[in-house]
């Protein structure tokens, strides 16, 4: 029973003159779509003003995310066997397709060499990877997305990536391109032991493996803090661009229906006086 | 807080590198915080900061290195001669051998901007709260909080 209403409330073509939609039919639709594109038109403007502040925050985010790769960045560091993927996305969806790039970009990989390890920052692309590489999930983070994330939260994430043991830290996330692109990234960051016994930290001069600590420590931080960074301008940015399109065709929608609905109520008026009209001539 | 690590250590004894004027010479730095981004990549002539091995001042050409920032004050030197102070929290220093230089600080503020009023009933509270401190968690945590108070001050 069940599937039989669906399916008629999805085509709805119920019978009606000449079975085109009733006009009462038409009217409901034509209510519901004009609100679809209210709700979609203020999501919008919701996204555009966050997307403004991501954008802001993401400035100072990238000299100092950029800063702290730096010394990977100048230093060729290998990139060990034992690798742990960082995913960075977040638990809101109506955005696009950038979650599931996100996760596309996993899936490939992961067929490629299996990824062993992961730590999973929001829902979204928790739930998009659970079934291809759910078990290598180390732990997953969630409540991502609806404030803008601070340091604090990197600082957290990094807590328990450095919790694992790994030789390196593949950190992937949503690169933020410009309004209308971004693209899936994966950075990789050395691990202590990685950087100690690596010769290109020899040119460094008075450094000791507590100080390579802190500074791994902290700059994996840094580094996470970037990447939630670029990730929320990124999101901001796509569920911008998916209510806008949402918006067009919700009024291209309305549109349509609003000629479907004039025609269909002008066929209604023109029956109506022949009927009276034949009427009135019978009567003669 | 593994990270907490990084300002647990108080300033080690100062090895103060009494940099002289460079001649003229400049390097690349970066210079900032999470939320603010005071330099970026722009050239200046000297930098002091200190680090948990001291105080070290930074010209074009220093040895290429890692550090640890403690809280207290980095200098600048501008371009144009003039002389910025900002106090740092905790973060990292990173020369290379191109010489750049990247500073990453949790916290950064313009001395200037320090209001000493504030810093003074920070500093007795932490204090107090030093004293008061049960485990050794809160006491570590209590005795960060009177380091970066102290070095306050001394900005």
């Amino acid at each position: 029973m069940a599937t039989t209403w669906l399916r008629t409330s999805m085509t709805l073509t119920p019978s009606g003159a000449r079975g085109m939609a009733t006009l009462k039919d038409i009217e409901t639709r034509l209510k519901s779509v004009k609100n679809i594109k209210k709700i979609t038109s203020s999501m919008k403007m919701v996204s555009a003003a966050k997307f403004t502040r991501a954008e802001k925050a993401l400035k100072p985010a990238r000299v100092y995310g950029g800063g702290a790769a730096a010394l990977y960045e100048k230093n060729e560091f290998s990139e060990g066997e034992n690798k742990l993927y960082i995913a960075i996305s977040s638990d809101r969806g109506l955005c696009g397709g950038i979650h599931s790039g996100l996760g596309r970009t996993f899936k490939a990989l992961h067929a490629e060499s299996p990824v062993k390890k992961a730590v999973v920052v929001g829902d979204k692309v928790k739930a998009i990877l659970v079934k291809t590489m759910g078990d290598t999930y180390l732990s997953t983070f969630n409540n991502v997305g609806k404030k803008p994330s601070s340091f604090t939260d990197a600082l957290d994430i990094a807590e328990e990536v450095l919790s694992h043991e790994f030789d390196s830290a593949e950190i992937a996330y949503n690169s933020f391109v410009n309004v209308v692109s971004y693209k899936p990234i994966i950075k990789p960051t050395p691990s202590a032991a990685n950087i100690e016994s690596n010769d290109a930290i020899f040119t460094y001069d008075e450094v000791d493996s507590e100080v390579i600590r802190c500074y791994q420590e902290f700059s994996l931080a840094n580094i996470i803090f970037h990447a939630l960074k670029e990730q929320e301008a990124s999101e901001q940015s796509a569920r911008m661009n998916a209510m806008e399109n949402a918006t067009r065709n919700a009024g291209e929608m309305i549109d349509k229906l609003q000629l479907q609905y004039n025609r269909t109520r002008q066929a209604v008026i023109t029956r109506e006086l022949i009927e009276i009209i034949s009427g009135a001539n019978a009567l003669d | 807080m593994a990270f907490r690590s990084i300002v647990a250590r108080s300033a080690a004894l100062c090895r103060r590198a009494m940099a002289t004027e460079a001649s003229g010479n400049t390097f690349p730095l970066t210079f900032g915080s999470p939320y603010k981004a005071i330099y970026d990549n722009s050239n200046v002539k000297q930098v002091d900061l200190p680090s948990t091995t001291g105080h070290f001042g930074i010209l074009p050409q220093h040895v290429p290195t890692i550090a640890i920032l403690v809280p207290g004050t980095v200098s600048i030197h501008t371009e144009s001669g003039e002389v910025e102070k900002y106090f740092v929290s905790s973060g990292t220093a990173t020369i290379h051998a191109d010489s750049s230089v990247q500073i990453l600080a949790e916290e950064i503020c313009a001395v200037a901007d320090i209001d000493e009023n504030a810093v003074r009933s920070g500093l007795e509270a932490a204090q107090s709260k030093l004293s008061s401190a049960s485990n050794e968690a809160d006491k570590a945590a209590a005795q960060i909080e009177v380091d970066v108070y102290q070095s306050m001050m001394a900005a």
